[in-house]
């Protein structure tokens, strides 16, 4: 009679887990690959020059890698122009967001009025009405308020910080509310007793404790106003007075031969303040993003 | 010193002269509030409610604007052949987009909350970039990875003995191409918050159910799916109307072609309203997208305030 | 001078009554506790007094000034909160002078005045730190710091101790009156714990539902109770109440307890409860430490009477001793010499000098 050895129960768990870990592992890496490789591919052609690009070695890497294209855009005033509408209406749009969302959302987490619970929970609900379909009338009634006051609305930046607010505001008041929600009613209290005035509760208590949903809203807000694409392409005609995104893609099918290291370059560029905000806040970004999700 | 011992006949007093006075109080500080939320009420009922309604009247006109045709634009657009196309290619794209989304979403979600916590920053990081950057950019990328002559994949196909694919040339692929790029556009977004919302599901639920000897997928099915329920209709309901809406990826990629196969809304609208100089037509197609997006709406209500009233 | 006045103040939320019209005169100086069950409108009280709440109706005066629409800034109050509401992302010292910043308080004299309170609560050390970093009992002593460094008419405490665990809580009470004793202001203190309000309480306010039931010293509210409600919120263990009637043979008073047990009622009661003879809607009021075990010597007034111990609870000092009657459970405090057992009949000794009879429809201590 031999005495069966049984395998430890605990060696085949964690035989089990170390299986689980490392497919994780492989299927991550895929997908890291998957996601990352047309943002490298990005890179890599913006070192070529032309003739190596339409010489077809290998795609997938640069041989005589130049900073030829780079040169170019940052001398091309074309393209600082570009950068520097983007610039200005981006952090235009932040101050503006900032400030409504941040008066609505004390207004809603802590004062009543008469359909101000409704507000605050339905004011994400203007993402229903997308700007896919504002976009036409928005055309026509900024055509109206030129011909009615001869302020020049078509074809112009600033109209672009005009609409911009309604893509920022209603997802940046939601997350303030949220943030300025979870606040206890006696810090307020306490406070209005030590003397301060309601403005004062706002500047020196509820920001500077709210201060992550804060810095979540304002990337938020930058990054949407400097991605967007529709709007720049419906209301801005003229070269000079569009932001990146349109930019680069006019530029692009205006042309018949396309320089694709220049206009990888410029792409590629134009991602960067998004990129930069998101490496080193990328926690305050992810944050404001599944503010959602844990806070219900 | 008054020693007020309880009695019940100082009960009522007449408090209308008070309650003025406080309704006065009360009224002001209601004042301040509303006047701090206007700007929002006002940019919202400006810009957003006002022109959606407008665009419903400018759907009405004839094209020079002059005079009002009813429903003349819409029974134009049934006509067209194009509109059809339209709306199959909208909702294939939609819903193909966000199932595809959703699955790659929850499933690396589950790779990520895998492996041990120290190294998932790193990772979350890595795989959030596609939505990082703006969406005209990457689509310039994918643009050009899907170029005729110098596709990149192409490359890599005919290195290991298969065809060259037409990506933006031929309508099948071309409609693949665009739910590819929106897929790797969205999915990070998805698996961002499927991450989050796994980390929320109590551990103990995973040992009960191991302990009643439940297997993997059954932990998943049983436990998993049912708590982030919520989660997941959220997220299924908003994505199926911003890619329904979509427009930089179709017009980038493809501007709707070839021969009018992958036009959305969004692109279709863009080139008869603005391109063409007919903004009333281009408000009617908009206006398609709307009962659908009233569907979408309907649903996440009512998902809304089951969640207020389950917490 | 900072008294406080209350006068014929009442308050409703939508119509709902939560307090129904209270006096009340606060001298200066002076540590009034308001005390009552969850609910009694005492909290309400505070918080109108501090201004978080508006007045429906009456007025409340500070320091002889009617403070009904002046918003809690311009009170010259401080509060100390159950969850002391110290701002998370200051540090102590920033908390205490919060107060004073705002007021544009010179630097050198906010740090002088906060370091001297700063000593007298013991919290030197904890000046530059975080109230994260700080522990329940640390936290209420800043929340106490910042309401003394700005030096207000009157001091108001939202049930301060509800959240600390018993022995901070016992340990942190003594604090409190030592700091009372050092910087003398009026203060009003809210708390539902009726030993906190005896210990610390110049004068204490019983509250229920919205109305005063007795404003008087601890003695008085102890020995003199006016009513139900406060004979029995106030002492713990709480007051025996036994029904009873008052019965009248041949110009002696008896208590009517039960069937067969009757006490004559001590002879210098007699004249005050001569004109409710015959009423049988009574109860008897008697403190557990008036219900002893049975001693040789007894004085007029006290009574023996059998009666079956049920359950016996020794606290060391002392033994409680329950048994039935009437249907109620009696609480008696025996020496735990006199060894009585449960199941087990035994004598015992009322003391009624101390009696109180409460007519039990009006609730009103005769």
């Amino acid at each position: 009679m031999s005495t069966l050895a049984l395998p430890a129960p605990r060696a085949s768990l964690k035989r089990e887990r170390r299986w689980a870990l490392i497919w994780s592992y492989v299927f991550l890496v895929i997908f890291a690959v998957i996601f990352l490789t047309p943002p490298l591919y990005m890179l890599v052609t913006s070192l070529k020059t032309s003739a190596e690009i339409s010489a077809v070695t290998l795609p997938w890497w640069v041989f005589h890698p130049t900073l030829e294209n780079y040169r170019t855009l940052f001398t091309s005033e074309q393209y600082l122009t570009f950068f520097r509408n983007s610039a200005v209406v981006a952090l235009s749009v932040v101050a503006i967001t900032m400030v409504i969302s941040i008066l609505a959302a004390f207004s809603l987490s802590r004062m009543r009025f008469w359909g101000s619970a409704a507000l605050a929970t339905g004011v994400f609900l203007t993402y229903l009405i997308p700007e896919t379909l504002l976009f036409i009338p928005l055309f026509k009634i900024f055509a109206f308020v030129q011909d009615w006051t001869g302020i020049e609305m078509m074809n112009h930046w600033w109209v672009l910080i005009v609409v911009y607010p309604t893509l920022t505001v209603p997802f940046c008041t939601w997350i303030m509310i949220g943030y300025f929600a979870s606040i206890p009613k006696e810090l307020d209290e306490a406070a209005l007793i030590d003397g301060a005035s309601y403005f004062q509760v706002l500047t020196r208590i509820f920001l500077p404790v709210a201060l992550p949903g804060v810095i979540a809203a304002t990337i938020f807000a930058f990054t949407v106003s400097w991605a967007d694409f529709l709007y720049p392409m419906a209301f801005t005609t003229s070269i000079d007075q569009m932001v990146l995104p349109a930019g680069i893609v006019t530029t692009l099918i205006k042309g018949d031969v396309y320089n694709w290291g220049q206009i990888m370059t410029a792409a590629l560029l134009g991602a960067l303040p998004p990129l930069l905000i998101y490496a080193f806040l990328m926690d305050y970004y992810i944050a404001g993003l599944t503010a959602g999700a844990t806070k219900g | 010193m008054a020693n007020g011992i309880a009695t019940e006949a100082a009960a009522r007093l007449p408090v209308a002269r008070r309650r003025a006075a406080r309704r006065r109080f009360a009224r002001h500080k209601s004042l301040i509030a509303f006047l701090m939320a206007l700007p929002l009420i006002a940019l919202i009922a400006a810009l957003v409610v006002y022109p959606a309604f407008y665009s419903l009247w400018l759907a009405m006109l004839n094209k020079g604007m002059e005079h009002f045709v009813a429903l003349g634009n819409f029974t134009c657009l049934f006509r067209r052949d194009v509109f059809g196309r339209v709306v199959k290619q909208s909702v294939i794209f939609a819903v193909s987009a966000v199932i595809f989304k959703a699955l790659i979403g929850f499933v690396v979600a589950h790779f990520v909350h895998n492996i041990p916590a120290k190294g998932q920053r790193k990772w979350r990081g890595m795989l959030l970039v596609p939505w990082v950057i703006p969406p005209a950019m990457s689509t310039l990328a994918w643009f050009w990875l899907f170029d005729p002559s110098y596709s990149a994949f192409n490359w890599v196909l005919s290195r290991i003995g298969l065809h060259a694919v037409p990506w933006l040339g031929d309508p099948l692929w071309a409609r693949f191409s665009v739910i590819l790029v929106n897929v790797w556009y969205g999915a990070p977004f998805f698996l961002i918050m499927y991450l989050a919302a796994l980390k929320s599901v109590p551990e103990q639920l995973y040992e009960a159910a191991a302990i009643d000897g439940a297997s993997g997928w059954q932990k998943i099915w049983y436990v998993t799916l049912p708590m982030m329920r919520n989660i997941i209709a959220i997220t299924v309901l908003f994505s199926l109307i911003v890619t329904f809406a979509n427009f930089d990826i179709v017009r980038i990629l493809t501007n709707g072609g070839p021969i009018d196969q992958t036009h959305v809304f969004a692109t279709w609208a863009f080139q008869l309203g603005i391109e063409g100089g007919d903004l009333p037509l281009g408000a009617c197609v908009s206006l398609f997208m709307f009962p659908i997006l009233g569907i979408a709406a309907y649903f996440i209500l009512r998902d809304i305030n089951r969640r207020g009233t389950e917490a | 001078m900072a008294q406080v006045n209350l006068r014929k103040v009442f308050k409703e939320y939508d119509e709902v009554p939560a307090v129904r019209g209270i006096d009340l005169d606060i001298g200066d100086k002076e540590f009034v506790v308001l005390v009552g069950p969850s609910g009694c409108g005492k909290t309400t009280t505070l918080r109108m007094i501090a201004g978080l709440e508006d007045i429906t109706d009456g007025e409340i005066l500070i320091g002889g000034d009617v403070v009904n629409d002046v918003p809690p800034k311009d009170r010259d109050i401080a509060m100390v909160f159950q969850n002391y509401a110290l701002y998370p992302h200051m540090t102590v010292h920033e908390n205490m002078s919060f107060g004073l910043r705002l007021k544009r308080v010179p630097k050198d004299e906010i740090d002088r005045r906060v370091k001297a309170v700063a000593s007298i609560l013991s919290i030197t050390e904890l000046l530059n730190r975080k109230p994260k970093q700080l522990s329940g009992g640390q936290r209420q002593r800043v929340a106490m710091g910042r309401a003394i460094v700005r030096n207000p008419k009157v001091f108001l405490f939202d049930e301060p101790l509800s959240n600390l665990d018993a022995k901070l809580r016992v340990h942190m009470r003594t604090e409190i009156k030592k700091v009372h004793q050092k910087v003398r202001t009026t203060t009003v203190y809210v708390t539902h714990d009726q030993v906190e309000a005896m210990t610390l309480a110049d004068r204490v306010v019983v509250m229920n539902a919205g109305l005063i039931e007795q404003v008087g010293t601890p003695h008085e509210l102890y020995h003199s109770p006016a009513t139900l409600f406060v004979a029995g919120f106030i002492g713990s263990p709480a007051m025996n109440m036994m029904r009873c009637g008052l019965e009248e043979t041949a110009g002696a008073l008896r208590l009517k307890l039960h069937g067969d047990l009757a006490l004559p009622v001590p002879q210098e009661r007699v004249a005050r409860y001569q004109p409710h003879a015959g009423k049988s809607n009574l109860l008897l009021g008697l403190r557990p430490e008036h219900l002893t075990e049975m001693r040789s010597q007894s004085a007029p007034g006290q009574s023996a009477f059998d009666a079956t111990v049920e359950v016996t609870e020794p606290m060391g000092m002392e033994t409680l001793v329950f048994f039935s009657l009437n249907g109620a459970e009696v609480c008696a405090r025996t020496n735990p010499a006199a060894n009585l057992q449960p199941g087990k009949r035994a004598q015992l000794l009322a003391d009624l000098r101390y009696m109180h009879l409460i007519d039990e429809t009006s609730g009103r201590v005769l």
